[in-house]
């Protein structure tokens, strides 16, 4: 009972899944009071390590020491008497439930038999205040925006007498303002007495609220290092293992003839009204056209339309100068089209199939992977083992399914895929949603080196920094509409943000150079 | 959490288990309604394993129910729950029979080829209707197959009594047109196994080699798991829906013209939907959708329903019991995260005792 400080003190935790070791001899410790940061990235084995210590795996080796006694965490039930919580990633909420309900859940508040539901919504009530989580009690889930839902789930953890939080990459679906009232929760945790654990990639989050930072790689601990005194560089190196860099390295771009061609394309939505409005568009060889714009203004549609998941109202799409408007996904796939598509685990793969299948997702009726209808088992295996080598998804194994791979490989995985066919126009639709540094550098890496040998790339993203960084050009799309086409080069945040706005180019030349007037040097080109 | 090999040893020892545990089940319900459970289990594998006539029967029905358990399978890998395999089973054998009714003094291998043929086909229409119902509207196959199963039904029992008969039964197909062979009657003493089972083993086989080794296959398989996926990767969803389908059926149809050829030689009125149909589902659900695994599924529930038959004789326990034994077998098939819980629960603990060593 010396080290009564420290709240949990996991030692040597191995977790072995047949021939890979997921997690190998890795060290944590959680003082009490502190937000400690596990970095590590995508597959790393920051959500094994997690799940043994909410008791959702047991490990194979190692010792868990929980204030002071070293204890057996066999079941999820074991964790909570133990304090200790988990907020999920996607959240375990009833959506039809309040949010009372839903804080109750397994634990119901009752009088006769009767659910006490008043006072119920007044204990909710109590431990908002307490903690300033703003949340309303009665609000069904379903009502209310993510990040009360994740208020919601944070105090349902609160409610089982959880002292020691586990955040598994809580900031991935709320806005910035949201993030930043969670980075105030959390820290207003940690005066209540609360330890937490925060699972991230997310660097400046890191540097923001944690105290410490246990970074691991490939499974093993690399070190522990005190937030104040690292940068983000250093943290980011060691999470890596390499040296990282955050800037885009690119040449200039040296655009050719016309790849493809969009006239006054229409587009409409599932309910029937025009997510798209009769837009003209270029993209060159050797160019990559980035498409800006807040979630919902019609780039979803587009590039549905161009891939030939959505029917096209009216208007024309060329590829390579054939028209390929209203023809089947195949037949556009042959007129050479890659496509990362948004939703990676709905539409990129097939999760359940083995990994080497579904490297030849698209190709598997033609040779060499197929002949005369029958399939060649050992091309399909020798392709994707390839593919695996050349562009590092980490799996066991190629016979592993889909499923089995972290995000951030599932996602390396469909790149090698859809690169490896070189198409003459590759879409990267929210390419790098949800990665870790490393993978994104190296996904912005092959998007360039697509460019440069001379193909047409369209990146399609919510994040302004990547549009920015990576693209030459930059079409901002609002309300179905392409309200302006700039140069990467010759614009910037705040120019894009007044586009992205809905206000139009010539307003937002106006306005940028107004208030680089009024604070001149403070609005740099970002070149 | 498991390496390749040993989930492949899982899947196998989760139909095993069930099977293990309907009997335990059936046992205990036997010793609570006072009968005795060794003496009826008894009396069902001596009954079959004894005599070469019921040993031969229980294959004939094995033999249709792989037929129909593989014709399920199918439909579901593309995501569909085909319910109407009995009726797909009563319009390939109605118009089996018909055929063979019809050209009674073609050669042989002729007419059984073609009274086949056209089963199949009646079952791959009858099957394919609901399939581009989905496909092309949206309907939902459950509802429309089981509308169908009761279209089947009476239309059938309307061509018998008008068109293929005057009474409630047809005249007996010839010769010509019988899947029976001599030596095999001779074989099993007399019993109505037939060449079908042969045509079973080689559809085995076909299947297995369609639905792992050819692009076709590889498309049901996809679509089944992720149909948006699928059409993102440029398979086309309508194609694969009745395809599957129409392949359903007409192996539903198919277990039809074998139970008219082989098994009755003839068709007569039906007051409900033949129980090979709905057997199939079970059949397929037991074997867990793999070609050898239905073919021994469907050979353990030809034992269990011809043994059936020796319960109330030979041990006094109602015949139903067997069919009790085959729903707890299902039941645990169904409920096999439990058992998938246990297996790995003891598989852990043998883990963490090996590497305390």
């Amino acid at each position: 009972m010396s080290e009564t400080n420290k709240v949990i003190e996991m030692k040597g935790i191995t977790k072995q899944f047949g021939n890979f070791k997921a997690n190998d001899n890795i060290h944590l410790d959680l003082n009490k009071g502190e937000i400690h940061a596990l970095l590590g990235e995508n597959g790393a084995g920051k959500s094994t390590l997690m799940n043994i210590l909410s008791g959702l795996l047991e490990p194979t080796e190692g010792e868990i020491w929980v204030n002071g006694d070293k204890v057996n965490i066999s079941s999820p039930d074991v964790a909570n008497q133990l304090g200790i919580g988990m907020v999920h990633q996607h959240f375990m909420l009833v959506d039809k439930f309040t949010v009372t309900e839903n804080i109750m859940l397994g634990k119901e508040k009752h009088r006769f038999g009767f659910m006490d539901q008043s006072s119920a919504e007044e204990d909710v009530q109590k431990l908002s205040d307490q903690y300033g989580l703003r949340v309303d009690p009665k609000a069904r889930i379903s009502n209310i925006s993510v990040g009360m839902q994740q208020r919601a789930e944070i105090l349902k953890t609160l409610y089982r007498g959880a002292d020691i939080l586990i955040f598994d990459e809580p900031t991935g679906v709320l806005t910035p303002q949201e993030i930043d009232e969670l980075m105030d929760i959390m820290k207003a945790l940690v005066n209540e007495g609360k330890s937490i654990i925060l699972i991230t990639h997310k660097l400046d989050e890191i540097k923001q609220v944690a105290d410490r930072c246990t970074v691991i790689r490939r499974g093993k601990s690399i070190d522990t290092v005190d937030v104040a005194s690292t940068s983000q560089q250093e943290l980011a190196d060691m999470m890596v293992g390499r040296s990282v860099s955050f800037k885009v390295d690119k040449k200039p771009s040296n655009p050719q003839g016309p790849v493809l061609e969009i006239n006054k394309l229409t587009v409409k939505e599932a309910r029937g009204y025009d997510a798209v409005k009769a837009i003209d568009l270029e993209v060159k060889a050797g160019e990559i056209l980035g498409i800006a714009g807040v979630d919902g203004n019609g780039q979803s549609e587009l590039i549905q339309a161009i891939t030939g998941l959505t029917k096209v109202d009216s208007g024309t799409i060329k590829l390579d100068g054939k028209d390929i408007t209203n023809k089947k996904p195949r037949k556009i796939t042959e007129t050479g089209l890659g496509h990362i598509p948004e939703d990676r685990q709905r539409y990129g793969l097939v999760l359940e199939m083995k990994l080497e299948e579904n490297m030849s997702l698209q190709t598997y009726y033609q040779k060499p992977f197929s002949n005369h209808g029958f399939l060649n088992h050992k091309e399909i295996k020798e392709h994707a083992k390839r593919l695996i080598e050349e562009f590092d998804v980490r799996t066991p194994s190629e016979e592993h399914t889909a499923a089995s791979l972290s995000g951030g490989n599932q996602q390396k995985a469909i790149i090698a895929r859809e690169i490896y066919r070189d198409p003459i126009l590759l879409i990267a639709a929210q390419p790098t949603r949800g990665l870790d540094v490393g993978a994104i550098e190296y996904i912005h890496k092959r998007l360039i080196e697509q460019r440069d040998n001379g193909k047409g790339v369209i990146l399609m993203s919510y994040e302004l920094d990547e549009v920015m960084n990576v693209s030459d050009r930059i079409a901002v799309m609002y309300d179905g509409n392409i309200i302006a086409v700039v140069n990467a080069d010759e614009t910037n945040e705040k120019e894009l943000g007044l586009l992205m706005a809905g206000v139009s180019l010539d307003k937002a030349h106006e306005e940028v150079a107004d208030a680089e007037g009024k604070e001149k040097d403070t609005v740099a080109n970002t070149k | 959490m498991l390496t390749q090999s040993s989930n492949r040893l899982n899947n196998l020892l989760v139909p095993i288990l069930s099977i293990i545990l309907g009997f335990i089940f059936g046992a205990l319900l036997m010793l609570v309604f006072g009968y005795n459970p060794i003496l009826a289990y008894q009396a069902m594998l001596t009954g079959v394993f004894t005599s070469p006539y019921f040993f031969g029967e229980a294959l004939r029905q094995a033999t249709v129910l792989t037929f129909t358990g593989l014709g399920f399978a199918i439909a579901f890998k593309a995501g569909f729950f085909n319910i109407g395999i009995a009726g797909q089973v009563l319009v390939g054998w109605v118009s089996a029979i018909w055929v063979a009714l019809a050209f009674p003094d073609l050669p042989r291998i002729l007419l059984v080829t073609l009274s086949l043929l056209v089963g199949v086909i009646a079952g791959a229409v009858w099957a394919g209707m609901a399939g581009a119902l989905r496909a092309y509207f949206g309907t939902n196959e459950v509802i429309v197959t089981i509308m169908l199963n009761y279209v089947a039904l009476h239309v059938t029992n309307y061509l018998i009594r008008n068109v293929l008969s005057t009474g409630n039964t047809t005249e007996r197909i010839g010769e010509n047109a019988s899947l029976r062979l001599d030596w095999l009657t001779t074989l099993t003493a007399g019993s109505r196994l037939n060449i079908g089972l042969f045509i079973a083993i080689v559809v085995v086989a076909l299947y297995w080699v369609f639905m792992t080794q050819t692009t076709a296959g590889f498309e049901v398989r996809a679509v089944g798991l992720n149909p948006f996926a699928s059409s993102y990767a440029g398979m086309s969803a309508a194609r694969n829906i009745i395809l599957s389908m129409v392949i359903s059926g007409g192996l539903a149809g198919l277990g039809g013209a074998v139970h008219g050829l082989g098994t009755f030689g003839n068709i007569f009125t039906q007051s409900g939907l033949p129980n090979v149909g709905f057997d199939g589902i079970a059949v397929a659900l037991l074997g867990l959708g793999n070609p050898i695994g239905i073919f021994f599924s469907a050979i353990l529930f030809g034992i269990l329903e011809v043994g059936a038959g020796f319960l109330p004789n030979q041990a006094g326990v109602p015949d139903e019991m067997a069919s009790i034994v085959i729903a707890a077998i299902i039941f645990f098939v169904g409920a096999n995260y439990l058992i998938r819980f246990f297996i790995n629960k003891i598989q852990t603990n043998k883990q963490a005792t090996e590497g305390g060593e």
